[in-house]
């Protein structure tokens, strides 16, 4: 199973005051927030499970689900790597340090962290999917020596998508097997070309019935990274994938969400491949 | 756990002792009436608010009210509202939002004290508040205003006497019969009402309202008679013998109407191991798209939250309005819609109602009341949906 929430609020609909205590530009409309909850309410401890999301709600405007893309050791704020795609993300990207907003949160499953203890893993992050991921990739580094080998597979369309660029380094030197490819070759990139899948094609799984998969990334990624980790032996029940749906009151109460049977704000948005395969890709569901 | 009590009979005219005596305890009454030439449910002072005398024609697309050759009170079936819209609201606000110098403060709307009886919920609705019970309050979260209001609630249940040609309880068996989830359940017959009591606060309200019956009728009688003192009001008693056996007559009724059947053996599966079926492009065009079916319908409870704000922006409210998948931005999602069609729409409706609730919620979310199939405008009936896609279905 997935890791299920380490704390419900009583009121699924109870918002946190947030202000921005800092903002990191990462690539063209895409920027990092630190979000400090400041409403009194600050019993707070900003605990998660990597893979978990919170709504952003700016008043007037809407909410968005956003993952939770900071260190889940670190307990001074919310942090999240957001891209500017629809009116709310539009208007947080107007906002500045210092600013307030609405948080309410944590929802969701997360990456199975603790089914993952004792084996390798394999991390398959494709564009802005890396954000939900990096949580996961500083638990593995917390806690290296509970984990087999681990490799990270990012791939984003050039490369300004590569998110955090500056920590690939500092990963690697954690025996994190880094590696980087991007769609489409732009002027200063040495690197891989091509799609993910041909490297994780490449691998050589010392292990492979004792890997997980894990991903996140636009869908049809992801279907063909799992299609990939099964061919090199991985099983079914060991690929985990990030869903992402129209969340709206993010506690399984509103029906936006749902996919087949799935509640993916509630049920996901972590799941298990072979539980959501045969809904991933029938067209309109 | 409620001990038993043998059923009460009481005269119509006494139902109005019974409003009393909920108002009188603070409920806010609420009952089937007549209004733009359907029975909806509005709140009840008086008796003489109750559809007496009338009753509904029912088929797919069509719904029609008539006039009974008798005074029944509750000699219909089910309209067009449900009571899910005294416990999960139309339009709720859910949160405030004030603009102050030290930023946003964001206030969850306070408690709800709003007390409701529900007179006339039909078995089926019964079966529905279950449905929608597992939905707001078995979940990791709660909806706290479902919650409020239905811990404070006071069901009456009304058998039902009669059927509609829409009407498929036996099949999703939700009904016709009352079986539980009420405080009191009333079965009317010619003269009067036999009445079954379902919870101790069902008991607590039928001893205060016999006390007050007997004690109205007596004070009658004495005017009468007043050389008896042992009068004991004929209008109130426990049931008769041959009075039980005419309540159970008239529930049978009901069953023996009932013609319209769901084939539910092979649900869930059936349909979402059907999602190319042919059929839902054949229905994605005739179905509207209008979203009535899931507006009657009483386990329906998708909802949206909508940003109302004042023209400064310095105060918001987050208004919960009920929504529905056969809304086209239902689906919205990074800037395209994943539903795009009618037949995609109506798929998910269906294959959710029957399919997947079972998965999330250890139950169909259908109950056989047959709203959907009245109030469609095109008269979509989906027990014929349900019976199409099984032929043809991939194994």
């Amino acid at each position: 199973m997935t890791s299920i929430p380490p704390t419900l609020h009583e009121n699924p609909w109870f918002t946190h005051t947030v202000r921005i205590a800092d903002l990191i530009d990462e690539t063209e409309g895409v920027a990092t927030y630190h979000l400090v909850v400041i409403d009194g309410n600050s019993s707070s401890t900003y605990e998660f499970v990597p893979g978990q999301f919170n709504m952003l709600y700016l008043p007037g405007v809407g909410e968005c689900a956003i993952s939770m893309s900071g260190d889940p050791a670190r307990k001074d704020g919310w942090i999240h790597t957001v891209r500017v795609a629809g009116n709310v993300t539009k208007t947080l990207a107007r906002l500045e340090r210092g600013d307030t907003l609405g948080l309410r949160g944590p929802f969701g499953t997360g990456w199975p962290v603790a089914e993952l203890v004792g084996n390798d893993v394999l991390i398959v992050a494709g564009g802005l999917g890396m954000a939900p991921l990096r949580p996961l990739v500083y638990h593995l580094m917390n806690h290296r020596e509970q984990f087999g080998k681990i490799w990270l597979i990012l791939g984003a369309r050039t490369s300004e998508g590569l998110l955090y660029p500056t920590e690939y380094a500092a990963w690697q030197k954690r025996d994190i097997e880094v590696t980087l490819t991007v769609d489409r070759s732009t002027a200063g990139w040495n690197g891989h070309v091509g799609v993910v899948t041909q490297l994780i094609d490449r691998l050589q799984l010392p292990r492979p019935e004792r890997t997980h998969l894990v991903t996140c990334g636009p869908e049809v990624m992801m279907k063909y990274a799992a299609m990939s980790g099964l061919r090199l032996g991985i099983d079914t029940r060991r690929i985990w994938v990030s869903m992402e749906r129209n969340m709206q009151c993010a506690a399984g109460l509103c029906g936006h969400c749902q996919l087949g049977p799935e509640f993916i704000c509630k049920d996901g948005p972590v799941l298990r491949y072979d539980r959501i395969r045969p809904y991933l890709f029938v067209e309109q569901l | 756990m409620v001990t038993p009590v043998s059923p009460i009979y009481f005269a119509k005219s006494q139902l109005q002792f019974l409003i009393d005596v909920l108002r009188h305890r603070g409920y806010s009454v609420v009952g089937p009436t007549v209004d733009q030439e359907a029975i909806v449910y509005s709140e009840i002072q008086s008796i003489d608010q109750l559809p007496q005398g009338w009753t509904d024609e029912q088929a797919p697309g069509h719904y029609r009210l008539k006039k009974r050759d008798d005074e029944s009170l509750f000699g219909f079936v089910v309209g067009p509202h449900s009571w899910k819209k005294y416990l999960f609201p139309p339009k709720t606000t859910l949160l405030s939002a004030e603009r102050t110098e030290s930023g946003w403060q964001f206030i969850t709307r306070s408690a709800d004290t709003t007390k409701f009886a529900l007179l006339g919920v039909r078995a089926c609705e019964l079966a529905a508040m279950r449905i929608q019970d597992q939905v707001f309050l078995d979940g990791p979260y709660q909806d706290p205003l479902y919650r409020e209001r239905r811990e404070q609630l006071f069901v009456i249940a009304v058998n039902c006497t009669q059927a509609a040609s829409t009407c498929f309880c036996t099949s999703m068996k939700t009904g016709p019969r009352c079986e539980k989830g009420f405080d009191l359940a009333l079965t009317e017959i010619d003269s009067g009402f036999l009445c079954e009591v379902g919870s101790e606060r069902g008991r607590e309200v039928l001893d205060v309202f016999v006390n007050l019956a007997r004690r109205a009728s007596e004070g009658t009688s004495v005017v009468s008679n007043t050389d008896n003192d042992n009068v004991i009001s004929p209008s109130i008693d426990d049931a008769t013998p041959e009075q039980l056996r005419l309540a159970e007559n008239a529930r049978q009724q009901a069953v023996a109407q009932i013609t319209k059947h769901m084939e539910t053996s092979d649900l869930p599966g059936l349909l979402l191991s059907n999602l190319d079926h042919p059929r839902w492009k054949d229905v994605g065009e005739r179905c509207l798209s209008c979203t009535n079916c899931t507006m009657v319908c009483p386990t329906c409870f998708c909802s949206s939250v909508t940003e109302v704000r004042d023209l400064n922006m310095d105060r918001v409210e987050r208004e919960r309005t009920w929504d529905s998948c056969f809304n086209p931005d239902f689906s919205y999602l990074g800037g395209s819609l994943v539903r795009n069609d009618t037949a995609s729409r109506y798929r998910q409706w269906l294959t959710h109602k029957l399919d997947g609730w079972h998965a999330q919620f250890g139950t169909s979310g259908c109950v056989g009341c047959g709203r959907c199939i009245t109030w469609c405008p095109v008269g979509i009936d989906i027990t014929e949906e349900v019976a199409a896609i099984r032929e043809g279905a991939s194994p």
